[in-house]
């Protein structure tokens, strides 16, 4: 079969960022809107600027309508990945010396950009933590929805009010990767139009390269 | 017979004209808030979303549609883990739409249960009677929607066992209840027939106090705090959907866990 010169982020790709880029923030604002009734950091409120839903059953409703977007477009996502073996040839390898040699440099403020096409150590690490993080809130937040239907999976993750708070520090990770993700992509706004449209041809690759 | 789920009286339009001001502060709040919450997402949208009835509509549509995926989840032979009564939590904890100071007990010798719907023998039941039927206990956790729990020891007789003894039709759609305190609530048959679902008229072997629902009130193990209405004072089997209190006002109905 003869390769075809596919772009940085194929069609498919860039409809499922931005599909995930709406759900995730509508359920990370409506999680916020639920949080608010019961606080699982003393003192940690967001305001009301901050909720999707006027108080806590909107904001319920815009999460459980939300989740179900979040969910089949993330198993499109992982889905495709592995069909076609984007996943593995974008994230993998990570070399820890790379990684190292990565974040020296970015504390010396020498961010390379050169080549979109390669994703350097740490993109590729916070690209796969946001994934698993992503995973681990549509199973947490069944566990949450259904504790007592899946009653011993949640006492293997340490019981409701643990699975909770892994919960809330999904979304901690999630929002923590969101902050760098598009400070970096307003810095180097390449990076933005790529995702829009498409970005540059990849050279085709064979399995050999 | 007249159906105690009807309405005494149609709602007073005085009412809404006496309020009229604070009405209208309400829906002006709810509109800048509404402009406000959105943020990023408005700026992307180019519209308020929470303002907008039709979406509203559409995310109780989708509520619904959770119902059903509820409703085939719930598995009607899973047990909810029980506890060792030393867990038991005295007092339990109060929730309700007011105050535990605003709680109007219910005087027993005026109580009665009454029946309606979708069953044979609609003859009231007194407390005492009640007393008579067989009574189960569990040690289950109580979670709030609002995502605090507590483990409480509730004693009674099962629904089912309720339904079965006054002729209800076992095949209707759901299980409807009115209370003392104006808190009607309804449930699916299914979980009506669970095992851990019971009439509790006690708490932690004790007579179930004033505030948490004396003489008898609904406690199940697979549903959220809010299903288990208190003070029961009507109960009636049908096909109609019956709602609920904050149901009404936006919760979602199944509320299953």
């Amino acid at each position: 079969m003869k390769p075809t010169p596919t772009r940085l982020h194929p069609l498919p790709v860039r409809i499922m960022h931005w599909i995930n880029a709406f759900a995730m923030i509508a359920m990370i604002m409506s999680g916020w809107g639920i949080y608010d009734d019961d606080v699982i950091i003393h003192g940690l409120h967001f305001s009301s600027a901050l909720r999707l839903g006027s108080w806590a059953a909107p904001s319920l409703l815009w999460h459980f309508a939300a989740m179900w977007v979040l969910a089949l477009n993330g198993l499109a996502y992982l889905i495709y990945g592995f069909a076609t073996g984007r996943l593995r040839e974008r994230m993998l390898p990570i070399r820890i010396d790379a990684l190292v040699q990565t974040i020296r440099e970015t504390l010396h403020f020498k961010i390379a950009h050169d080549d979109l096409t390669v994703y350097n150590a740490v993109q590729k690490l916070l690209y796969i933590v946001v994934i698993l993080a992503g995973i681990s809130q549509v199973v947490t937040g069944l566990l949450i929805w259904k504790p007592i239907q899946f009653s011993s999976a949640v006492a293997l993750l340490g019981g409701f009010q643990a699975v909770r708070v892994e919960h809330f520090v999904g979304m901690s990770v999630i929002v923590g990767f969101l902050m760098v993700h598009v400070a970096l992509s307003l810095l180097v706004p390449q990076t933005l139009w790529a995702m829009l449209s498409g970005g540059p041809r990849l050279q085709p690759r064979g399995k050999t390269s | 017979m007249r159906s105690p789920f009807r309405p005494s009286k149609p709602p007073d339009p005085d009412i809404l004209d006496n309020h009229r001001d604070r009405i209208r502060l309400l829906q002006r709040r709810g509109i800048i808030r509404g402009g406000l919450s959105l943020g990023a997402l408005a700026l992307l949208t180019g519209c308020d979303v929470t303002s907008d009835p039709s979406i509203d509509k559409g995310l109780r549509q989708i509520s619904k549609w959770n119902d059903r995926v509820q409703a085939a989840l719930f598995d009607p032979n899973h047990l909810a883990p029980t506890y060792p009564a030393s867990m038991i939590l005295r007092p339990p904890k109060f929730n309700a739409y007011y105050d535990i100071t605003e709680v109007k007990p219910v005087a027993v010798a005026d109580w009665k249960l009454e029946l309606a719907g979708l069953v044979t023998d609609k003859r009231p039941w007194t407390l005492e009677r009640l007393m008579t039927l067989p009574s189960s206990s569990m040690v289950i956790k109580h979670i709030c929607v609002e995502g605090w729990d507590y483990i409480g020891g509730w004693s009674g007789p099962t629904l089912r066992s309720f339904l079965e003894r006054v002729g209800a039709d076992l095949h209707a759609k759901y299980v409807a209840f009115k209370t003392a305190d104006d808190y009607p609530s309804s449930i699916d048959m299914a979980t009506a027939l669970h095992p851990q679902t019971l009439l509790a008229t006690q708490y932690a072997g004790q007579k179930l106090a004033d505030p948490f629902g004396f003489p008898v009130r609904l406690r199940m193990s697979t549903k959220l705090g809010y299903k288990n209405p208190k003070w029961i004072t009507a109960i009636e089997v049908t096909n109609q959907f019956p709602g609920g209190y904050w149901e009404n006002l936006g919760e979602n109905w199944f509320a299953g866990i």
